[in-house]
């Protein structure tokens, strides 16, 4: 038995895959720790998915090691890892009932039938699919096949479950609800989930860590606190949330030094009467040139020193009206000095 | 004018619907299925044994002559061999097919589908008499027989009376080399088409869920492709059973359907029991196509 407190649950040591030319995954190393939720977070082509796929086996690294639990399972068959994936388009067998999809494992592994038809209804149960064990997949609503894909997979108590864009095909309402829900399941099993995303606010809500990839590299690993608040690149400032990077000159007269700084919109006030400031502060004049009032608040369009700047200000105080007369008005901004991200080179 | 015409008709569709249908649902109607009539109307009637002459009364004793011995062991011989045909074209038919589905390039995967088709591009009496030649006693397929020093196992193979003869050529076994040969390309094209419906995640899925690949085969991959291999067999079984040039270029004189059939309604004039023959292809078809609907072959369709 090995320590799992020590021992990563997904190990990648340097790992590559390329297709022809292309490097889908370019030198990766990563750490998936045992029982966590871990997000795979960014645009399509940038290896997400590759990376998930060699987890599984359903691809191999051209050069690298992947390890599961300390053993290198680099070229194992998927059929010989102890994990499990849920498909994107979920993959359910259509001509077999639901029943006979969520047993599969246990039937190619020979489990006796009683013991089948016992953890069936244990897992339809964990879903809240009691009595559609005879039902066709054809005849379940998107959100039901996506609960029969997960108890399938589950039911074979996988060391890592894997997820493919798993709420990608649900509408909005139904995602919301499923993300919620996955997390409670992956809490009650503890198991490790791993799933792959290109929705960052996906991301943020479910995972205890997020790895943020582009082309092919992992740009910034991190919990989904730190992803926000703190990017540590320009591509992950711009890719998880909106971001004002404010470089050069304007950053050397703002903080002192040219490096470039990420600053979130919504820590930003607009002001139209001067303030004092305290030291912590960081003030900016600028001229507001775009309001698009959004309901719940409002986004501004503000110039200043010839760089654009987006502010969001929720309507605590203001209605729409107020918002659109501010266009053309001369504001301050300030935000808390703390509340910038410097970002690498 | 064309315009208001084409409000006229934008305004009636129903009348469109029965423009277009009207030539094909008559062919099928009054061609297709009168003629399949008649076929059934003249299998009951008799021919008059002294006079040679068709006696239009209804009766079952052109069905009776059916079922004499001689009659019997065609039936039964066509069947077998159209059960073979199509047991070896499915299997050969489907690493191939599933070579084309899955693992082609779009560009392979033309030439391949090109390769597969070429053959019916020439003309069948052409190609069955090729393959007269090419499995005659002094035709090529001997000599690489002879070449690789194998042409006892031959002899010992065609010494079998069921399936062998002199040679390849007038034996059963060459004719079945020929039927799969000619019919085989019926087979590939539906099996590869079934194939190219199961997505590639299903077969993920199932290996991800711990099935090693003969399991996978068997439990998702031919279940999903059986629609396929059944529409592929409706061709290869019942253009077996009703071929009679086949059997006339290769094999021994022993008749198969078609050719009592052509043998019947020409050279005998008996064209009631012609008929009635015809009738036997047909209801081995229909029972054929509900076996194959109680396996849930057309489940998925």
């Amino acid at each position: 038995m090995t320590n799992h407190l020590s021992t990563p649950a997904v190990q990648f040591n340097k790992v590559n895959r390329y297709f022809g030319e292309v490097k889908a995954v370019d030198e990766v190393d990563l750490e998936i720790r045992d029982g966590e939720f871990f997000a795979m977070l960014g645009p399509s082509g940038s290896g997400k998915t590759t990376c998930l796929r060699m987890i599984a086996g359903f691809d191999r690294p051209t050069g690298g090691s992947i390890y599961l639990y300390g053993q290198d399972v680099s070229n194992l068959p998927p059929y010989e890892r102890s994990v499990n994936t849920v498909f994107q388009d979920y993959a359910l067998f259509p001509h077999m009932t639901v029943g006979d999809n969520i047993a599969y494992g246990l039937m190619v592994k020979k489990v006796p039938k009683e013991e089948r038809v016992r953890r069936v209804d244990e897992m339809l149960d964990l879903v809240q699919l009691k009595g559609f064990a005879s039902r066709k997949p054809s005849q379940l609503s998107g959100g039901q096949r996506q609960r029969v894909a997960l108890a399938r997979a589950l039911i074979n108590h996988p060391k890592v479950l894997l997820l493919d864009e798993p709420l990608g095909a649900l509408d909005l309402k139904l995602r919301q609800q499923m993300q919620v829900e996955l997390k409670a399941i992956q809490q009650r099993v503890g198991i490790t989930f791993i799933f792959v995303t290109h929705d960052q606010e996906e991301a943020i809500t479910m995972s205890d860590r997020i790895a943020v990839f582009n082309h092919g590299k992992i740009e910034q690993i991190g919990s989904p606190s730190e992803i926000y608040e703190k990017p540590a690149t320009t591509f992950v400032a711009g890719f998880v949330g909106t971001s004002n990077l404010i470089g050069g000159e304007l950053a050397k007269r703002l903080t002192g030094s040219d490096q470039t700084f990420s600053i979130r919109p919504e820590k930003i006030h607009v002001n139209t009467t001067e303030k004092t400031t305290t030291m912590d502060t960081i003030t900016l004049d600028g001229v507001v040139r775009d309001v698009v009032y959004l309901g719940l608040y409002t986004r501004y369009l503000i110039e200043a020193d010839g760089v654009d700047i987006v502010v969001v200000e929720q309507n605590l105080k203001t209605t729409s009206m107020d918002v659109v007369s501010a266009k053309g008005q001369k504001v301050r901004l300030s935000w808390h000095k703390d509340h910038i991200s410097r970002i690498g080179a | 004018m064309l315009n208001k015409l084409s409000t006229y008709f934008y305004q009636r569709p129903r009348l469109v619907l029965l423009l277009f249908l009207a030539p094909p649902l008559l062919y099928m109607l009054v061609v297709y299925l009168g003629s399949l009539f008649l076929l059934l109307i003249n299998s009951f009637y008799y021919i008059d044994d002294f006079s040679g002459l068709i006696i239009r009364e209804f009766t079952l004793r052109t069905y009776a002559q059916i079922f004499t011995p001689a009659n019997r062991e065609i039936f039964t011989r066509t069947a077998t061999m159209a059960f073979f045909v199509t047991i070896t074209s499915a299997i050969i038919s489907f690493p191939l097919a599933y070579y084309i589905a899955k693992y082609a390039s779009p560009r392979l995967k033309t030439w391949l589908l090109i390769g597969v088709t070429i053959p019916l591009w020439s003309s069948y009496l052409v190609r069955v008499y090729s393959w007269k030649l090419i499995l005659a006693q002094e035709g090529i397929l001997s000599y690489f027989i002879n070449l690789f020093g194998l042409s006892g196992v031959l002899q010992w193979i065609l010494s079998f009376e069921s399936i062998g003869g002199s040679s390849l050529a007038l034996s059963p076994l060459g004719m079945f080399i020929v039927f799969v040969y000619i019919w085989l390309p019926y087979m590939i094209i539906p099996v590869q088409t079934a194939l190219e419906r199961v997505p590639n995640s299903l077969v993920e899925a199932a290996s991800d869920l711990g099935a090693k690949p003969l399991q996978t085969f068997r439990t998702v991959i031919l279940p999903m492709a059986f629609p396929g291999v059944i529409a592929g067999s409706i061709f290869t079984f019942s253009l077996t059973l009703g071929d009679f040039i086949i059997p006339l270029a290769v094999g021994n004189s022993k008749f198969f359907i078609g050719q009592a059939v052509y043998s019947y309604q020409g050279t005998a004039g008996n064209i009631p029991l012609a008929a009635a023959m015809t009738m036997g292809p047909v209801v081995i078809m229909i029972i054929y196509l509900l076996i194959a609907r109680r396996l849930g072959a057309f489940d998925a369709l």
